[in-house]
C-alpha cells in the first residue's frame, strides 16, 4: 500500500493574518486514481491546493512526493516535484502559438527549436485526441480545447500529480465527457489525479476517492462507492440533514394567470438570434441548454447587455425601447451577470459603494444619495441577506464568492426591479448560500416579482422555476411546464430527442 | 466560442499584420517620394542617409519594443543617450591623445552608463513592482539632471582617432551615382547605420528563437498565467530593462559617432519618437504583441516623413512635427480599426465594445 | 446568525501617509538646515502694493499650475487607467488661443479678457475631446493616444500666433498672475483653492466620483449597471481640458507673454508624478485628489530646497529624480509589505510607527 502513494500530505497547516485556513490536514493520494476534494467555500481546498502548488508557503506539516520529502515554495519548485495544476481560469498565454504553449517555461538550453516543439506538439494533441494545431494561436481555440491544451502540457511533464481545479466550469456536456475520458486515460497511465469541483454529479462520475474538509480541517477520507450523495453533502456543510429536507420542500409556484410583465417578439442581439419570451407577474421561469446553446446571450439581449439589433419589447403591455443596461433598468429589469468576478463586483469599490450602484445610477447622475442614506441601506440589506464582511467599507473583492454574490443581488434588490434576470447566480457557491439564494427567488416570487432564472445544474432549475424554455443552437427549441418538468423531458429536449 | 473553420495556412497573427502594413505604407510612402519628389530619393545614398541619420533612433526602437512586449515602457533612454555622448565627449577630450584605446573605453563607458541605467531601473520595475513609467520618467530626470552636471555648455569631441572613425564610412560603388562632372560617387554607409540593422537583427533573432525572448511575450501576454507556466517573471522583466538600458548606452555611443558633440539637449524626446516608431511597427502598449523588424520600418517612416517635408516648400519644424503626429494618428486609428475587425476576445476587450461587421 | 457590521469612517486615508510623511520630512528637513527658510516678510511690489514673500509663499504660488493640472490628471487617470502626456503641449495651444482671441480686440479689456479665457476654454476642451474620443471610443491607451499631441500640439501652438512670444500686458492680467492690489497672497494660490472647492462641489451635486472609480475599476461592470463609460471617459478628460485652461492663463499672466516653447513645459511629468506620489493607482480606480495635489506641493517644495541650498539650476533635476525615487520606493507595494512585517516582528501590533522609516 505505502508504495502506491503518490502524494502524502500530513498536519498541513496555513493561517492569514491570524486566521486559520487549515488546521492539521492530511490528503493523500495514489497512483492511478482521481480523488476528489470537496468542501464549501472557505472550507480551505484551494488554500490546500496553492500550499501544494507553492503559490503559499505552508505554515506546518509535511508534503512527500514517492516517499521524497517535497520542499515547495514556487510553482517551479512544485514543477520539478512532479505536481502539474490546470485551473478554471485558463492560465495559458492567449498571444503563444499552442506549441509555445505547450513547452514554455520548461525547457531546457537557451534557444528554441520551433520544428522540433511543433512536431512533438502535433504527436502529443494526436495521441490525446485533442483538436487542435500547433501553430495556432491559443486565443483561436475555444475554452474547451485551451483547457486540454493545459492539461497535454501538464501530462507530457511526466507529472506524478495532477491537479484539476474546477476544470468543468465553463464546459459544456459533451466537453465535459471529452474531457472526463482523457481523465481516465491518464489515470489508467499511472496519474494521479485531484479533482475539484463543485458538481456532485461529476463527483461520483469519475472519481474513486473522495476528501472532504470543512471550516479548514479535515472531515475525512472515503472511497467514493461507499458515500451516498446525501452523506456527502451533509459532511461537506456539518449539518444535519434538516436543511437538505428543507431544501426538498421548496414547491413549484405556478403564477397561474397574472398580467404579463415583459414580452418580447423577434428580439436579437449581435450575440443572439431573434426569439420571442413573455413572463408574468410572480413568475419565475428559466432558460436552459447547453453552454454556448444561446441561453445567456438571450437574456443578455433581454437587459440590453450586448447591442440589440431587432425586435419590439413591451413591459407591462407598454412598448418600451431597451437597447442599453440603462434603459432596462429605467423599465424595472435587472441583471445579475453570469460571470461575477468581469462583470458584477466592482472589486475596489466597498461593500457599501457596490450595494447602492445600480440604485445610485437610477437616480441620476445629478442626484447623488447622501452617505447616510448610503450606509442605511447597506446595512439594511447586510442584515437581510447576512452578508458575511468585516465593515461595509470592506473592498468587495476581498469577500468570498458566496458573499460577493449575496453583494450584487442586494444590488438589484435594492432598486425593487419588477423584473430580475439571474444568470447562473448559484455557480461556484457554497451549498448553504445556494439554498438562501433559491429561497430568496421564490420569495421574491410570492412579492410578485418575476424572476429568469438559470442554472447549469438542471436539478435546481426544476426546484425553483415553474416553465422551462430549452435552448439549442442559438434557438429555442422548447418550453416545459407541469408534468414535464421531470429530468428526463428537460434532458430529451435539451439533447433534441435522441438520447 | 470560435468555430474557426480548418484552413491549412493559419492566418497572420496581430503582429504580423500590423507589421506588414507598415511595411507596405513605407514601400508606398517612398515609391511616392521617389515619383513625385524625384531627385534625392532616386539615389539609394537617400535611403543610407535615413538609416545614417536615424542609428540611434533605430537601437532605441528596439530596446523600446523589447519592454513594451514585456508590457512595459522605458521613457529614459533618450536621456541616456543625452548622458552618454555628453560624458563620452568629456572623456574622448580628456583624452585626446590616447589613441585608439580610448575610444574603446569611451565605448565602455557608453554601455556602462546604459547598462547602470538599466540595472537601477529593472530593479525598481521588477522586484520592487513600482510602475514602470514612474521609474523610467524619474531615470529621465535623473539622466537628464546628470547631463547638464556634466557640462552645461555644448562640448564638441576633438579626438583625432575618434574624427577618423566618425569619418569611416563603408563605400558602395555600384549603389552610387555618377555626378554630372562624371565622378562615380559611391553610396555611403555610416559604421552606426550599419551597428543599427545589426541591432535589429539580433532582437529579431533575440526575441523569435532564444527562451528569454518567447518569455517576454509570455509575461506581456499573461503575467499571471507566466508566473504558472513556470517563467521566472521578475528575473524576465529585470533582464528586459537591462537589455533596453543596455541599448540606450550602445545607441549613446552611435549617436557620438554620427555627431560628435555633446549638448544638453541631445536626443531631446526622442524617447517619444522611438516609442512611436514601435506603436507604428505594430508594437502594442498593453503588451505581448510586437516585432522588431516592424520597429524598423516604423522608424523609418518616420524619418522618410521628416525627409519629405524637409524636401518639399513647407520645410518647417512644426510642419514636420504636425506631418508626424497626424501619421502616428493614423496608424494608430488603423490599428484600432483593424484589430477591431478581427473581432478577437484576445485584448481584453468585452464583447460589447468590439466593433462589428454585420 | 448575528453578523458584524462596523462602520470604518477613515478608509483610504492610508494612502496618503507617504506624501504627508514626504512632505513633513521635506519641513522638517528645512526647519533643521535653516529656520530663515520659514520668515514670511511683506515687501511692495513694483506696482507700489504690499506683497507678502518667502520660501512657502512661493513654493504655494509657483506650485499653482501644477496643482490645478494634477487635478485633472487624478481624474483622467482614475477613469482611463492610462495619464496624459499632453497637458503641456495642450496648455500651449489653450494659451495661444487666448492670445489670439484677446488681441481681437481694440484693446485689452475685461471683455477681451473674459472672451479669451472662454475661448482658451473651450479650445482646451476641444483638443481634450479629441484625445478622449480617442480613448473612449477607440479604446486606444492614453499614452498613446495623447502621444500625438504630445509631438504636435507645440507647433500648432506657434502655427495659430505665427510669433514665438506674443507680449501680453494689463492690469487685469497682472492681478491674476501676480497679486490684486491690496490683498497681499498671490492670486493664484486663489485660484488653486478655487479650482479645488469647484471640484468638490462637483463631487457634491454629482455622482462623478462614484462612476469615475466604477469605470476605472471595471467597465464592463459599470456599463451593465447603467454607466457609460464612454461619456465618463469623455467627462474626465473635459474637466482635464477646463484644469489645462486656467493653468495656461495663469501661465500667460504670470509672464505677462506667451512662450509656446515653454509655457507650462515639462508639466505633464510633475503632473503624473504628483499623481504617483500622492499614493493614487497609475492603473485607475479609486483616487484621492488631495492625494495628487499634496503631490503637486512636494515635487515644487523639493525644488525651491534645493535651490534654497544653493544647488545650481542645471543640477536640480539630478537630485529631484533621486528624492522622487526614494518616495516612490518608500511607496511600493513590496516596500510597504515589507515594513510592516518587520515592524510587527520588532513590536507586534504596532503598524503605526511608520514614521521613522523612509
Amino acid at each position: 500500500m505505502q508504495n502506491n502513494e503518490v502524494l502524502r500530505m500530513r498536519g498541513i497547516c496555513k493561517s492569514f493574518l491570524g486566521v486559520r485556513a487549515l488546521n492539521n490536514v492530511d490528503f493523500t493520494l495514489r497512483k492511478g486514481e482521481i480523488h476528489a476534494l470537496m468542501g464549501e467555500n472557505g472550507a480551505g481546498k484551494s488554500t490546500l491546493i496553492k500550499v501544494l502548488t507553492g503559490v503559499y508557503e505552508k505554515d506546518g506539516g509535511s508534503i512527500t512526493v514517492e516517499g521524497k520529502d517535497a520542499h515547495i515554495r514556487s510553482p517551479q519548485d512544485a514543477q520539478k516535484a512532479g505536481i502539474s495544476t490546470v485551473y478554471q481560469e485558463i492560465t495559458l498565454c492567449p498571444n503563444l502559438t499552442v506549441a509555445e504553449n505547450m513547452f514554455i517555461g520548461r525547457t531546457k538550453g537557451a534557444l528554441v527549436n520551433w520544428k522540433e516543439r511543433e512536431k512533438r506538439t502535433a504527436e502529443i494533441l494526436d495521441s490525446l485526441g485533442i483538436p487542435a494545431r500547433p501553430r495556432q494561436e491559443l486565443s483561436g481555440c475555444s475554452l474547451a480545447v485551451q483547457q486540454m491544451v493545459a492539461i497535454a502540457r501538464a501530462v507530457d511533464m511526466q507529472c506524478k500529480v495532477l491537479i484539476l481545479d474546477e476544470p468543468t466550469s465553463s464546459l459544456d456536456e459533451k466537453e465535459v465527457e471529452m474531457l472526463f475520458g482523457l481523465m481516465r486515460d491518464l489515470k489508467s497511465r499511472g496519474v494521479g489525479i485531484i479533482f475539484v469541483t463543485h458538481f456532485l454529479e461529476q463527483v461520483y462520475a469519475v472519481s474513486d476517492r473522495i476528501t472532504v474538509l470543512r471550516n479548514g480541517e479535515l472531515v475525512g477520507e472515503y472511497v467514493a462507492e461507499e458515500l451516498p450523495q446525501v452523506e456527502l453533502v451533509a459532511k461537506m456543510m456539518g449539518k444535519d440533514l434538516k436543511d437538505l429536507a428543507d431544501l426538498e420542500q421548496v414547491g413549484v409556484k405556478n403564477a397561474g394567470e397574472k398580467d404579463m410583465v415583459y414580452e418580447a417578439e423577434n428580439l436579437s442581439s449581435t450575440e443572439a438570434r431573434p426569439f420571442g419570451f413573455h413572463i408574468r407577474r410572480g413568475e419565475v421561469n428559466g432558460f436552459t441548454g447547453l453552454l454556448g446553446s444561446g441561453r445567456s446571450e438571450s437574456v443578455r439581449a433581454v437587459f440590453g447587455a450586448d447591442r440589440v439589433t431587432g425586435g419590439t419589447v413591451k413591459m407591462n403591455g407598454k412598448s418600451v425601447r431597451i437597447t442599453n443596461p440603462h434603459e432596462a433598468m429605467k423599465a424595472g429589469i435587472g441583471y445579475l451577470p453570469e460571470d461575477r468576478k468581469r462583470d458584477g463586483i466592482i472589486a475596489d469599490l466597498s461593500v457599501r459603494e457596490n450595494i447602492i450602484l445600480a440604485l445610485q445610477v437610477m437616480r441620476g447622475f445629478f442626484h447623488p444619495m447622501s452617505r447616510k442614506e448610503m450606509e442605511q441601506f447597506a446595512d439594511e440589506y447586510i442584515k437581510a441577506l447576512q452578508i458575511k464582511t468585516a465593515s461595509q467599507e470592506t473592498p468587495v473583492g476581498s469577500l468570498s464568492g458566496g458573499n460577493q454574490q449575496k453583494v450584487i443581488l442586494a444590488r438589484w434588490l435594492l432598486t425593487h426591479p419588477e423584473y430580475l434576470i439571474l444568470d447562473e447566480p448559484t455557480r461556484g457557491i457554497d451549498v448553504g448560500t445556494k439554498l438562501e439564494i433559491q429561497k430568496l427567488v421564490l420569495k421574491l416570487a410570492e412579492d410578485d416579482v418575476s424572476v429568469t432564472f438559470i442554472s447549469s445544474e438542471i436539478e435546481e432549475m426544476l426546484r425553483v422555476c415553474s416553465r422551462l424554455i430549452v435552448m439549442r443552437d442559438r434557438k429555442i427549441v422548447g418550453e416545459l411546464t407541469g408534468d414535464d418538468l421531470t429530468q428526463a423531458t428537460v434532458m430529451k429536449t435539451i439533447a433534441g430527442g435522441e438520447q | 466560442m470560435s468555430t474557426a473553420g480548418k484552413q491549412k495556412r493559419e492566418r497572420l497573427t496581430d503582429a504580423q499584420l500590423l507589421m506588414t502594413i507598415s511595411i507596405c505604407i513605407f514601400v508606398f510612402m517612398y515609391a511616392a517620394a521617389m515619383i513625385f519628389m524625384g531627385g534625392g530619393f532616386l539615389k539609394t545614398q537617400q535611403l543610407f542617409d535615413l538609416l545614417n541619420d536615424n542609428a540611434a533612433l533605430i537601437i532605441i526602437s528596439c530596446a523600446l519594443t523589447i519592454v513594451m512586449i514585456g508590457g512595459g515602457i522605458n521613457i529614459s533612454v533618450g536621456g541616456v543617450i543625452g548622458l552618454t555622448v555628453m560624458a563620452g565627449a568629456l572623456f574622448l577630450n580628456a583624452h585626446s591623445d590616447g589613441g585608439p584605446f580610448s575610444i574603446v573605453l569611451t565605448f565602455l563607458l557608453a554601455v556602462g552608463i546604459g547598462l547602470a541605467f538599466g540595472l537601477l531601473q529593472g530593479f525598481l520595475v521588477s522586484h520592487l513592482e513600482i510602475q514602470p513609467f514612474i521609474v523610467t520618467l524619474a531615470g529621465m530626470f535623473l539622466a537628464r539632471g546628470l547631463t547638464t552636471m556634466l557640462s552645461v555648455n555644448p562640448v564638441s569631441v576633438s579626438h583625432s582617432d575618434f574624427s577618423a572613425l566618425v569619418k569611416t564610412k563603408i563605400q558602395i560603388a555600384f549603389l552610387g551615382y555618377t555626378a554630372k562632372n562624371g565622378n562615380l560617387i559611391p553610396a555611403k554607409l555610416e559604421i552606426g547605420a550599419v551597428t543599427a540593422v545589426a541591432v535589429v537583427i539580433l532582437v529579431y533573432l533575440m526575441l523569435r528563437y532564444t527562451k528569454f525572448g518567447r518569455n517576454i511575450y509570455a509575461i506581456g501576454g499573461n503575467q499571471g498565467s507566466a508566473l504558472t507556466l513556470g517563467i521566472n517573471v521578475r528575473r524576465t522583466r529585470f533582464y528586459s530593462y537591462l537589455i533596453s538600458g543596455l541599448l540606450s548606452g550602445l545607441a549613446g555611443f552611435v549617436f557620438l559617432m554620427h555627431k560628435p558633440a555633446g549638448n544638453a539637449s541631445v536626443a531631446m524626446r526622442s524617447e517619444m519618437d522611438a516609442i512611436a516608431s514601435s506603436i507604428i511597427g505594430g508594437t502594442l502598449l498593453t503588451g505581448g504583441v510586437g516585432n522588431v523588424i516592424g520597429t524598423f520600418f516604423g522608424t523609418m517612416i518616420l524619418a522618410t516623413i521628416q525627409k519629405i517635408i524637409a524636401l518639399s516648400p513647407l520645410n518647417a519644424s512644426w510642419w514636420q512635427d504636425m506631418a508626424s503626429g497626424a501619421m502616428l494618428g493614423v496608424f494608430i486609428l488603423l490599428q484600432s480599426v483593424v484589430l477591431s475587425q478581427r473581432g478577437r476576445g484576445r485584448m481584453g476587450l468585452p464583447s460589447w465594445l468590439k466593433f462589428r461587421k454585420e | 446568525m448575528s453578523v458584524p457590521v462596523k462602520r470604518k469612517k477613515a478608509s483610504g486615508l492610508s494612502q496618503l501617509i507617504i506624501p504627508l510623511v514626504a512632505l513633513g520630512l521635506l519641513l522638517l528637513f528645512n526647519l533643521i538646515r535653516d529656520p530663515g527658510f520659514y520668515s514670511v516678510s511683506i515687501a511692495v511690489n513694483n506696482a507700489g502694493n504690499p506683497v507678502l514673500s518667502g520660501n512657502m509663499i512661493s513654493i504655494i504660488d509657483s506650485a499653482s499650475e501644477l496643482a490645478i493640472i494634477a487635478m485633472g490628471m487624478t481624474l483622467v487617470t482614475a477613469a482611463c487607467g492610462g495619464q496624459d502626456i499632453s497637458v503641456g503641449a495642450v496648455g500651449a495651444i489653450a494659451g495661444a488661443v487666448f492670445v489670439k482671441v484677446v488681441f481681437a480686440f481694440e484693446s485689452i479689456t475685461a471683455g477681451a479678457l473674459l472672451a479669451g479665457l472662454a475661448a482658451c476654454i473651450l479650445g482646451a476642451v476641444l483638443f481634450k475631446l479629441f484625445n478622449g474620443t480617442l480613448v473612449a471610443v477607440f479604446r486606444i491607451q492614453p499614452m498613446i493616444a495623447t502621444l500625438i499631441l504630445y509631438s504636435c500640439g507645440r507647433s500648432i501652438a506657434y502655427w495659430i500666433n505665427g510669433d514665438a512670444t506674443p507680449q501680453i500686458s494689463s492690469p487685469i492680467l497682472s492681478a491674476v498672475g501676480m497679486t490684486i492690489p491690496g490683498i497681499p497672497v498671490p492670486t493664484p494660490i486663489f485660484l488653486v483653492i478655487l479650482t479645488g472647492l469647484l471640484m468638490m462641489l462637483l463631487f457634491r451635486v454629482t455622482n462623478t466620483r462614484l462612476y469615475t472609480q466604477t469605470v476605472g475599476i471595471n467597465q464592463g461592470a459599470a456599463r451593465l449597471n447603467g454607466i457609460n463609460p464612454v461619456r465618463i471617459k469623455l467627462l474626465s478628460f473635459v474637466l482635464l481640458g477646463v484644469c489645462v485652461a486656467v493653468a495656461a492663463v495663469i501661465g500667460i499672466a504670470r509672464l505677462g507673454n506667451l512662450s509656446h516653447k515653454t509655457i507650462l513645459a515639462d508639466i505633464e511629468m510633475d503632473a503624473i508624478l504628483a499623481v504617483a506620489i500622492g499614493g493614487n493607482n497609475l492603473g485607475g480606480g479609486r483616487f484621492r485628489l488631495s492625494g495628487s495635489i499634496l503631490g503637486a506641493y512636494i515635487i515644487q517644495m523639493l525644488t525651491t530646497t534645493l535651490y534654497a541650498m544653493n544647488v545650481a539650476t542645471v543640477n536640480v533635476k539630478a537630485y529631484k529624480a533621486i528624492v522622487i525615487i526614494v518616495i516612490v520606493v518608500a511607496g511600493s507595494p513590496v516596500v510597504k509589505a515589507r515594513l510592516s512585517a518587520l515592524l510587527n516582528r520588532v513590536r507586534p501590533g504596532g503598524a503605526a510607527g511608520l514614521r521613522g522609516v523612509s
